[in-house]
């Protein structure tokens, strides 16, 4: 890996994106929006707004990272940009780490934004430090990143991309137990669960709206996160083939 | 001299279809050497084995006196795509600079390349507002950053008006006149009078390996569009 090389990755990432203006307010704007009205739905029931707004701030970076990475390399891929670049002294580290930062980056700035305005104005009560919650967001968008990127090798175009949301998010968003208490589950549904990433980031951030430190469960969660994004990432390093037909 | 390129019994099979049966050739240094052909020979797929980036290949590539797609080519073998493979949504500095990093070479060597690209007045614009011929020479100029022994052009005058044209084989003769060894493919045969060799690519056989003058000499024909005919009927 080199430093330059990953830098100028991240920069010409972040370049791209700011190019964009659309899409640079939408993720920035989205989360925000969201969750004002998630406040007024449960108007008068803040017991229940706490309840479900931490684990959201967890999954806006989650979804917009895995659309907007899928998306990305989806179009290195079909411009040739990503061939060009793999017959370059670029390694596949550099370009991998160098997208981790610039999505790293806009993670957190979202993640900063939804917060302020969360904890701030719309009053939701968390025992834990906001730094926590930043951490664990940022975990999550890179979760959201490895798997978008991995699963844009998968996908010959926008369309399929953008079907793999549906297909490989909603599921587990349906099993990580903000819908239905996973104890409640039938037992194969609560072990689909537990091998699922997600529910260990949705679980994470329910943790840190009940207990002020780093507890062994939110441990763990944290350590899942980063091992499923590590091994995401892996996986979508070997997708980077030099070669191709 | 050795050569820059040395190609034996290259065979290529995508899928179940073999595309090069056994190719056999050298491309000599300093040189611009023509890959012609009609599209769907081939040029495409010999021209990615010699940067290393096409699967499915037997045969011996030597390139540089290395096999192709050794780590230590990717510095000196320069690749320009049929398509464009720069960021459209990037300006034409932003592209070069980033290329330029990627490469570890400065940004006086970006403002030489564009000027050697006939870009350099349209540093600041949207590669994506460009037309397809400037944004063609957008991605010949990134290819030009890294000074590459070697360079692999595919059709990198496709839509050009023929000043830009001329001006383009201008900078390809001086290149060569510097050291650089260029592979250019064309399907269009005028421009094959301004190669210093040919390469004959017809349904996946190299049908011709000669001078512009030695083919003429030999099928007796009065242009390179005749003498091409010409092999193409002998080989059909």
């Amino acid at each position: 890996m080199n430093a330059a090389r990953t830098f100028a990755t991240a920069g010409r990432v972040l370049r791209q994106l700011r190019r964009d203006r659309r899409t640079a307010a939408l993720l920035l704007g989205v989360p925000s929006v969201l969750l004002i009205l998630l406040r007024y739905v449960y108007d008068g029931r803040p017991a229940v707004f706490d309840h479900v707004g931490a684990p959201l701030l967890a999954l806006f970076p989650f979804i917009t990272m895995f659309l907007v990475t899928s998306v990305a390399m989806l179009r290195e891929r079909t411009s040739g940009t990503l061939e060009r670049l793999l017959t370059t002294p670029l390694g596949r580290a550099d370009l991998l780490v160098g997208y981790a930062l610039a999505f790293g980056a806009v993670a957190v700035l979202q993640t900063g934004i939804a917060s302020a305005l969360a904890l701030g104005p719309l009053g939701l009560q968390l025992a834990a430090s906001p730094a926590l919650v930043v951490l664990l967001a940022l975990l999550d968008a890179l979760l959201g990143m490895a798997l978008g990127l991995f699963l844009s090798a998968f996908a010959r175009n926008e369309f399929q991309a953008v079907q793999f949301l549906p297909a490989f998010v909603l599921p587990q968003l349906l099993l990580c137990g903000l819908f239905a208490d996973r104890s409640a589950m039938a037992a194969p549904l609560r072990w689909l669960s537990d091998v699922l990433p997600l529910t260990y980031a949705v679980d994470g951030m329910q943790e840190l709206t009940v207990r002020s430190g780093v507890g062994s469960a939110l441990a763990v969660d944290l350590a899942v996160v980063a091992g499923a994004s590590a091994l995401a990432l892996a996986l979508g390093a070997a997708t980077l083939r030099r070669q191709s037909a | 001299m050795t050569s820059s390129v040395h190609v034996r019994d290259l065979v290529v099979t995508r899928g179940r279809v073999e595309v090069l049966h056994g190719l056999t050739f050298a491309i000599e240094p300093g040189r611009v050497t023509g890959l012609l052909g009609p599209s769907g020979g081939g040029k495409t797929t010999l021209m990615r084995a010699l940067v290393g980036v096409q699967s499915g290949i037997r045969g011996s590539v030597l390139v540089l006196g290395l096999p192709a797609g050794s780590p230590e080519l990717r510095r000196r073998v320069g690749y320009v795509t049929q398509a464009p493979a720069v960021y459209g949504d990037l300006t034409v500095a932003e592209n070069l600079a980033y290329f330029a990093a990627v490469l570890g070479v400065g940004r006086a060597r970006c403002q030489q390349v564009l000027h050697d690209v006939g870009l350099a007045d349209r540093q600041g614009q949207l590669v994506q507002t460009l037309s397809g011929g400037q944004r063609a020479r957008v991605s010949l100029a990134t290819a030009l950053l890294g000074e590459p022994e070697l360079l692999v052009l595919d059709e990198p005058t496709v839509g050009l008006d023929p000043v830009l044209r001329r001006d383009l084989w201008q900078l390809f003769g001086s290149l060569a006149a510097g050291g650089v060894t260029l592979l250019v493919s064309s399907h269009v045969m005028d421009e094959a009078r301004r190669c210093d060799r040919l390469l004959l690519l017809r349904d996946g056989h190299l049908v011709a390996d000669d001078t512009p003058a030695g083919l003429l000499a030999r099928t007796g024909a009065d242009d390179l569009e005749g003498a091409f005919l010409a092999v193409a009927e002998a080989t059909a």
